[in-house]
């Protein structure tokens, strides 16, 4: 394979990303955990930014980093006792090591078959995706504005995207609800 | 980016094919970069100036002419002390904190339009890229409070998060006018379509000029919104523990992220380089974006030397109280106004005179009726006070001690 300064910025990004995504399950320091995340989330970033999807990319980092794993931090900060260094130490370890099993286990054999049912062989269609990738070399910039259109058009997305948006505005109306005190 | 290292090229003499890209890129990106961290340099001393002369005093003016060397003294000052850690700080955070301050400050200057065709990188999504990049600051607070092992650092960081996520809100929502206006996220093509129109987006979007403004300077967190640092409640909040260039790189980050307000406003709301013959004197474009800059710079300045700082409750209900309503409304007005009244093609200040007035008017008129409930709301607190104050015959000091001024 031809080194490419697209591949070492690949190798570097795929690197980054799952040497970190190894760092936060294995650290046992829950605001190392965090950190690691948020470098993992950023060498995905770094892969859409490879692909040719900018928007996607700076969503990553907005939603992904900016919102969710600063929502942990302030988790962490919020727990009791966050001074005293032994509470952000993860003791169950073997809950864990469960817990990932089951979801492994999961994944192997409910979604693989599922994803072979709708999707067929992946494999090949990734094969068919790669072909027509060096067919037309120059992929445009301007999917941000067909994603916009997408959600507002009748045959696109304007149902799911319009379910969604009720469906978190009442989940975080519902958040509200919950963590309010009575006012007596 | 090419432009500025062809450009560099010539100037120098050098053959623009002998090199490969990746390193024209990388020259380019380092003066590009050096320029811009260098710059706060100069505009700490334009900061002391002023804040010196809104205060009545004369600044510095000892060192050099003007006293214009004090900033470097103070920067040799810094490369020469000793760095001192903390006992039982978390080492990689403490040290990383300072690095990706800087970096998530300077990683804004790629997409500032400096001329016609100079910019670090015309992304299709310049303005969502500033939103992105601004977030880093968040974690780089987080870790320099965590990293630090001290309560008044982690609390400066506690706060820090809190105001740093509410007040993208209103950010984001004026933002998108100027975004919505010019049809594209390019800060390239927002400039253009200014320039095109031969008028700026102030005049259409006042409020959200301001609400963008408002919301920047608390996002550095500067007076009158620094609760992260309030040297006189938490000491000097998440840089407590930092020393020597550590805490140099925190300082340059607030100076350089103050200072590049001015041109993302510009470029946002004040057409960035247009102005009289730009277009084919390119150098012109920056001296109009600086003159741009530097007013609106001196905005910020203003309200720093002036405004004292908010109280918490204050803080927070001024943002989602007032600016983030406030900021949904003239999103929701502008776009409806902006499809209501077609796109002429250019014509200038005279020819689209109606349209401001509906555009600039009903934007206003938003920012006049919010300021209202304001008002109206701080009297009614202030009352409530004078209330408790006499029923229950609290001392003054500890009306507020007790909250009652909060909620």
């Amino acid at each position: 394979m031809e080194l490419t300064w697209e591949l070492v910025a690949f190798l570097g990004f795929a690197v980054m990303t799952l040497g970190s995504g190894l760092m936060v399950v294995t650290s046992s320091n829950l605001f190392h955990s965090v950190l690691f995340l948020m470098t993992s989330l950023f060498g995905v970033a770094g892969l859409f930014v490879l692909l040719v999807a900018p928007f996607l990319a700076a969503i990553q980092v907005l939603v992904y980093i900016g919102a969710i794993a600063v929502l942990m931090l302030f988790v962490i900060m919020l727990t009791r006792q966050v001074m005293s260094r032994p509470e952000l130490y993860n003791q169950q370890m073997a809950g864990a090591l469960v817990a990932a099993a089951i979801l492994f286990l999961a994944l192997l054999f409910v979604l693989t078959p599922l994803a072979d049912e709708i999707g067929g062989d992946v494999a090949q269609v990734n094969a068919e995706v790669i072909a027509e990738a060096d067919d037309a070399p120059d992929v445009d910039y301007i999917t941000v504005e067909e994603l916009g259109r997408a959600f507002v058009t009748r045959n696109g997305f304007v149902l799911p995207f319009e379910v969604t948006s009720i469906l978190l505005t009442a989940a975080m109306i519902g958040a509200i609800v919950v963590a309010r005190e009575d006012e007596a | 980016m090419e432009q500025l290292y062809i450009d560099l090229e010539n100037y120098l003499g050098i053959g623009t094919d002998s090199v490969p890209e990746v390193v024209r890129l990388a020259i380019a990106v380092l003066v590009l970069g050096t320029i811009f961290l260098l710059a706060p340099i100069l505009t700490i001393w334009v900061e002391r100036k002023v804040a010196a002369r809104f205060q009545n005093r004369i600044g510095p003016n000892r060192t050099g002419p003007y006293g214009l060397l004090q900033s470097f003294a103070d920067v040799l000052k810094l490369i020469g002390k000793e760095q001192i850690m903390p006992a039982h700080a978390d080492r990689i955070p403490f040290l990383f904190a300072p690095l990706l301050m800087v970096v998530s400050v300077i990683m804004i200057t790629a997409v500032i339009p400096l001329m016609p065709n100079y910019i670090g990188a015309d992304l299709s999504i310049g303005a969502l890229y500033f939103v992105a990049i601004g977030s880093l600051s968040t974690i780089a607070v987080v870790m320099a409070g965590w990293g630090s092992n001290n309560k008044y650092a982690l609390l400066g960081a506690f706060r820090t998060v809190a105001q740093l996520i509410s007040y993208e809100i209103p950010l984001v929502f004026s933002l998108l006018v100027p975004v919505l206006f010019a049809g594209t996220m390019s800060m390239v093509g927002i400039t253009q379509a200014q320039a095109d129109l031969d008028y700026w987006y102030i005049f259409l979007a006042p409020a959200s000029f301001l609400i963008f403004l408002f919301s920047n300077l608390a996002e550095i967190g500067r007076t009158p919104f620094d609760l992260l640092e309030a040297e006189s409640e938490l000491v000097a909040g998440y840089q407590i523990e930092y020393s020597a260039m550590p805490w140099g790189m925190f300082m340059l980050s607030e100076f350089l992220h103050a200072f590049l307000i001015g041109p993302l406003v510009a470029v946002l709301f004040l057409g960035g380089w247009d102005g009289p013959f730009a277009e084919d004197v390119p150098v012109l474009g920056v001296v109009y974006l600086v003159i741009k800059s530097m007013a609106v710079y001196f905005l910020g300045m203003w309200m720093r030397a002036t405004l004292p700082r908010f109280r918490i409750d204050q803080l927070m209900e001024f943002n989602w109280k007032f600016l983030v309503p406030l900021s949904i409304a003239n999103l929701l007005i502008a776009s409806f106004l902006w499809e209501l009244f077609p796109e002429p093609a250019g014509g200038g200040l005279v020819d689209n005179f109606p349209r401001f007035i509906v555009m600039g008017g009903s934007s206003l008129f938003t920012l006049m009726v919010g300021l209202e409930f304001l008002r109206r709301k701080s009297v009614e607190d202030r009352e409530r006070i004078a209330r408790l104050i006499d029923e229950k015959n609290y001392p003054l000091a500890t009306a507020d001690q007790t909250g009652v001024a909060g909620d």
